[in-house]
């Protein structure tokens, strides 16, 4: 017989051949769309930003198409700070819902408080929009005709909505960073005489350290590249931070515009779009430095 | 002493900080319960079924959704068929191919970029690319190439998970029955990791289904009408999936009403898409044991 296994091999092998291309073309997709991704980026935003003026672009203050004017410096300033009240105010409540989650609840409690933590993460941000719209902005609306202002979306309500929608990816990374904290940790510290919330205090959330930072780094990500709740609720103004006031951030900055810019105009929205990327890309890199040294340590 | 083991008598300190915890705590789930509810009370009364079956008819003056729940299958549809083949194959690659550490880090690497990208910025690099470039205009087509991108990350990385849990005793015991690679991975990895990369689907409808940024941006347009023309003419030309449609109505047009019923039925689909993923993980869980 010459159905040997040798011949079966042979006449194998150019299939074989074509499924390990195949995979190795699946396999760099990633890479590929990365690669794309940053380079179209850099393509369509760094001509506009030349020849807006790096300075004019990045240090103006005016944003003002129709004469011209493309300053982005409020709508930096106004990310940055949404984003940073946003982080201030939700990664203690993360943290404090992340140790009942993980030391104080019952298995039982715990699974179906985690479910809810995942709907919270999975209401689209639309969503997330429309309630802000009508169950936060009327509130900012009291302090604001309290002290004069004119009723308007802003800056404090973008920011209220942010919190609540990095409360998850903040939580969720938290309890599995202080699952993954052996044992051993809590039950020396005990045993050494210390309460159940000294052990969490000065043994688990140390030891869990650096997963939490980089689930902190995870939602300044997802803060700062939020588009549609926030521009439901921010008010859009292209002024310079207040946090009563209506406020554009970068990324609405892009979306509110896009549809009717041409020209310079649109090269100053993809310019934006570049800005918005290094944001994101020095984020990552910092991400990815913190994972780096908590698995090193270990 | 009161912090001897023996004493049960708690620590001041301590229970400030379990009020504080348990404070935050209710105060999260309550938020969490209270806007389901809200969105319930507020959006299911206009879920009827002439909403839901029905084009807008703006000379009786009627709503209807059915034209973006079209659009919405068709997006969930096309960037399924572009993103799990080349997301499991990718998976594939990481764990079974890849023989140099250097380019598995380098993929892994770029996998985590990917995910923290924001959907806006998928808005300008869709827009610029697939619809400007490759000139397939903005389009549903144009939107599932662009969410094909958003949703690999999931797609690897679970499908990697599902993998990386097949046993090795599996993988030789079809090396020794003399199974080529490629057979190995066809009839043993990937039957085995199905249950793995099913829920690599289900997350990543839950993603497509949320998705508005990047959509507004490089399939945009609206949901007037019915699909007239074939599926292949109709995902090249532009429409409007559920999320974007909440955003025109809630937005643009001040109808909150027609917002709160589309979020109320986003809503239901993530809460059985979650629910799916849950029952999905203790089948596999109830296998493995």
């Amino acid at each position: 017989m010459q159905n040997s296994i040798a011949r079966a091999g042979k006449s194998k092998a150019p299939l074989e051949k074509i499924m390990n291309v195949l995979f190795l073309v699946c396999g760099l997709a990633a890479v590929v769309s990365v690669v794309l991704i940053s380079l179209y980026m850099v393509l369509s935003g760094a001509p506009a930003i030349a020849k807006i003026g790096p300075l004019q672009f990045l240090a103006g203050q005016i944003w003002n198409p129709e004469a011209k004017e493309f300053g982005i410096l409020p709508l930096i300033l106004s990310s940055v700070t949404a984003t940073g009240l946003a982080v201030v105010v939700a990664v203690p409540a993360a943290l404090c819902v992340a140790v009942f989650l993980t030391q104080i609840a019952g298995k039982r409690l715990a699974s179906a408080l985690l479910f809810l933590v995942e709907l919270l993460a999975g209401i689209p941000s639309v969503v997330y929009g429309l309630l802000g719209a009508i169950l936060i902005v009327p509130l900012v609306f009291q302090a604001q005709t309290a002290l004069g202002l004119p009723m308007s979306g802003s800056l404090l309500s973008a920011s209220i909505v942010l919190v609540i929608m990095i409360l998850p990816t903040i939580i969720s990374v938290s309890v599995s960073s202080i699952h993954a904290v052996p044992r051993q940790y809590n039950d020396v510290s005990l045993a050494l005489g210390s309460s159940k919330m000294q052990s969490i205090v000065r043994a688990v959330i140390p030891a869990a350290k650096s997963g939490i930072v980089s689930g902190i780094v995870l939602g300044v990500g997802r803060a700062i590249g939020e588009t549609m709740a926030v521009m439901m609720v921010a008010g859009n103004a292209p002024i310079m931070p207040e946090f009563l006031k209506p406020a554009r951030l970068l990324t609405v900055g892009i979306s509110m515009e896009w549809a009717y810019s041409s020209g310079i105009h649109r090269e100053a929205l993809f310019g934006i779009g570049l800005v918005l990327f290094a944001f994101i890309m020095v984020i990552n890199v910092l991400l990815s430095t913190i994972l780096k040294k908590g698995g090193a340590r270990k | 002493m009161s912090n001897s083991i023996t004493g049960k008598r708690k620590r001041p300190g301590d229970i400030l900080l379990y009020g504080v915890i348990g404070l935050f705590t209710a105060a999260v789930f309550a938020m969490t319960v209270y806007f389901v509810v809200y969105i319930f009370s507020k959006g299911l009364r206009g879920l009827s079924l002439a909403f839901l079956t029905t084009a807008p008819n703006p000379i009786i003056g009627t709503l209807g959704i059915l034209p973006s729940i079209i659009n919405t299958a068709y997006i969930i549809l096309l960037t399924l068929v572009f993103a799990v083949p080349i997301g499991v194959g990718g998976a594939v690659y990481i764990n079974e191919y890849a023989k140099s550490r250097k380019l598995i880090r380098v993929i892994e690497f770029t996998t985590e970029t990917l995910s923290g990208i924001p959907s806006i910025i998928f808005g300008v690099f869709g827009n610029v690319f697939f619809c400007v470039f490759l000139n397939l205009k903005v389009s549903l087509l144009s939107g599932a190439l662009t969410l094909t991108i958003m949703v690999l990350p999931t797609i690897i990385r679970t499908a990697q998970e599902a993998l990386k849990a097949v046993p090795v005793s599996y993988r030789e015991g079809a090396a020794g029955l003399g199974a080529s690679k490629w057979t190995m991975i066809r009839t043993i990895l990937l039957p085995n990791a199905s249950g793995g990369i099913i829920t690599a689907v289900v997350l990543s409808v839950g993603r497509i289904v949320g998705e508005s940024a990047a959509l507004l941006l490089v399939a945009g347009g609206s949901a007037m009408y019915l699909p007239r023309g074939s599926f292949f003419q109709q995902i090249q030309s532009s429409g409007s999936t559920l999320a974007v449609e909440l955003y025109r109505y809630a937005y643009s047009r001040g109808e909150n009403e027609v917002g709160f019923a589309i979020a109320a039925l986003l809503l239901i689909i993530v809460i059985g898409l979650n629910l799916a993923v849950k029952l999905i993980g203790k089948r596999i869980n109830r296998g493995a044991k």
